[in-house]
């Protein structure tokens, strides 16, 4: 433990009790409050130093928030998509600028039981729509890694966050892949879980059938513990459930007995960066001398079809879920001498281009004469993709690929075309059509920025997910500290 | 997939949103191109697939019927742009 105190010496973390933030884990921050060594006050402090240090570079964190006296554990970053009572909640857009919830998601309800001090807000694009924290209408977050470079999105706030030293962990929402794509190119390790793991009650929606709320940490261990913390039936969440089994913390060392496949589709799709196969190849390679059996399989219609059918139900479902920003309740109001003047010129004001987008795609998608050539279609795409995985899990317990097609890429290169961007998530997209646990872990460098390998399970896997993430996450020795921060 | 500015007017008039001429531009050349690449879905003969709506099969998610306190007046007015009383005020309906 003695690495972990630096004396507040140099640029690392740093603060006045000399806790080192940039390598503190979150078991190992418990572990400090257990024995005494700091105090809850003094790590939340601990982490407001580093934020003041480096946020005003990296923009992860939309606001910060004072320590409570009553939080009796260590301090979590909150997506900004999590409702927070009394806490500014804006999910990335100007429509909700000033909007405080008064009441509290049930994640944030639950980490806060379990005595976490909510450190902040984090940065996501508008709604969290979009794969690089670009479409925030409060301004990009930066990857911490390389500050021109995006840190992914939506959860580009979160993860930054962690990998910088300003979070021991944190939540994110995906939908499409805003956990697991943020972690893959900010180097950490993220969950999405199966859908119905965790309560959505008091999520700013985005698309129901899909939204799922999972933990951010600088390891396996620790996304295991934030699951944890937040997994399990919620009344008010009719799609949660009780979990068949509880979360465990992972501790193997090795992968016996485990069978692993390797999409060929999801490991040689076009684009994908040789450097990005390179470092997930290797991760295979070592899951192999781990005791893994490896054998190549196939989802030739998943990752085909994955991307048109999430573009078509994701923005149904959000054009939908958006209809209820109409200036009357909350949100902003434009000026309008008719209601309906009002409404339009209210959503046209408070939206920023990409939720248009899908709201107008979504919309079109849904009305009458497209229905069923769109959103029916897609629908029965998504059973396709279902089958197709279910068919692949009667052979194997995991499949890999790469979370993300390439590494960071560069603010303003996909910005102005919204299908280059659309692209991010090729990969993260078809086992979330599928309601599958995905777990992000990083697997090495390319270009000196992280590569992310992906992990799918079946329904409700997490602890497999977890056990093969531990014992690769080990015989990996990835440096999760960014290089010109170390 | 092309989409025609008076569709992309139509959509909007359906969605609630006051495009301006800009955007109304914008949007026709994005979203021609978006439903370009999405329309591939009807490559597909899927006639005998059944459609899934939801990833779980989850039937009758019942809870007790029990009463439970609910959000006071204040609070429900807390963020709205207007109150008169208890109501939300907004601009004439016709």
């Amino acid at each position: 433990m003695l690495d972990l105190i630096d004396g507040g010496s140099g640029t690392s973390g740093g603060g006045t009790s000399g806790i080192d933030t940039l390598r503190l884990g979150a078991e190992e921050a418990m572990h400090l409050l257990e024995r005494g060594e700091v105090s809850p006050a003094e790590l939340h402090a601990a982490y407001r130093t580093a934020i003041a240090q480096r946020d005003p570079e990296l923009h992860c964190y939309l606001r910060t928030v004072d320590f409570e006296q009553d939080c009796t554990g260590i301090p979590v970053a909150l997506k900004d998509v999590i409702s927070t009572k009394g806490i500014e909640t804006t999910a990335g857009s100007r429509l909700l600028e000033g909007y405080v919830p008064v009441f509290d998601s049930t994640v944030a309800a639950r980490v806060k039981a379990a005595g976490l001090s909510v450190l902040g807000k984090t940065n996501t694009d508008e709604f969290a729509m979009g794969s690089s924290t670009e479409n925030s209408a409060y301004g990009p977050s930066r990857n911490p890694w390389d500050p021109e470079r995006v840190p992914g999105g939506s959860g580009g706030g979160t993860a930054a966050a962690v990998s910088a030293g300003l979070a021991p962990w944190g939540l994110g929402s995906d939908t499409g892949g805003s956990i697991k794509q943020p972690s893959a190119l900010c180097g950490n390790v993220g969950l999405r879980p199966t859908y119905g793991t965790v309560s959505r009650y008091g999520i700013v929606a985005f698309a129901s059938s899909l939204d799922q709320v999972g933990p951010v940490a600088r390891n396996v261990r620790d996304c295991a513990l934030l699951l944890s913390l937040i997994a399990g039936r919620d009344e008010r969440d009719s799609t949660t459930v009780e979990l068949p089994e509880p979360v465990r913390l992972p501790d193997a060392e090795d992968l016996k007995g485990l069978r692993i496949g390797v999409p060929k589709e999801m490991n040689e799709a076009a684009g994908i960066e040789p450097g990005v196969t390179a470092a997930v190849a290797r991760a295979i390679e070592l899951a192999r001398e781990l005791g893994a059996e490896v054998d190549e399989c196939e989802l030739p219609r998943s990752v085909e079809y994955g991307l048109a059918c999430y573009y078509l139900i994701a923005p149904a479902e959000a054009s939908s879920n958006l209809a209820r920003y109409d200036g009357v309740r909350y949100g902003e109001r434009a000026d309008g001498e008719r209601y309906a003047e009002m409404v339009e010129r209210s959503r046209d004001a408070g939206f920023g281009d990409e939720p248009k987008r899908r709201i107008m795609l979504g919309t079109y998608a849904l009305s009458a004469g497209y229905f069923e050539a769109f959103y029916g279609q897609a629908q029965k795409v998504r059973t396709v993709i279902a089958r197709e995985h279910a068919a692949a899990f009667e052979r194997f317990d995991v499949l890999v690929s790469p979370t993300s097609p390439t590494v960071a890429f560069r603010l303003g290169e996909r910005a102005a075309n919204p299908l280059a961007m659309y692209l991010s998530d090729l990969l993260t997209i078809p086992s979330c059509m599928a309601g599958l646990p995905g777990l992000n872990i990083p697997c090495g460098l390319s270009e000196g920025l992280p590569v992310g390998l992906q992990l799918i399970g079946p329904q409700f896997a997490e602890n497999t997910l977890f056990r093969t993430g531990h014992a690769l996450e080990r015989a990996l020795g990835f440096d999760p500290v960014p290089e010109r921060l170390r | 997939m092309a989409i025609t500015r008076e569709e992309v007017l139509h959509v909007a008039k359906l969605a609630r949103l006051e495009l301006t001429e800009e955007e109304v531009g914008r949007l026709t050349d994005e979203l021609g191109a978006i439903l370009e690449a999405v329309g591939k879905v009807a490559e597909l003969d899927l006639s005998d697939v059944p459609p899934t709506s939801h990833p779980l099969s989850l039937v009758n998610a019942w809870h007790d019927d029990e009463l439970h306190d609910s959000l006071g007046l204040d609070e429900v007015f807390a963020n709205a742009p207007q109150r008169e009383g208890d109501l939300f005020r907004v601009p004439p309906t016709t």
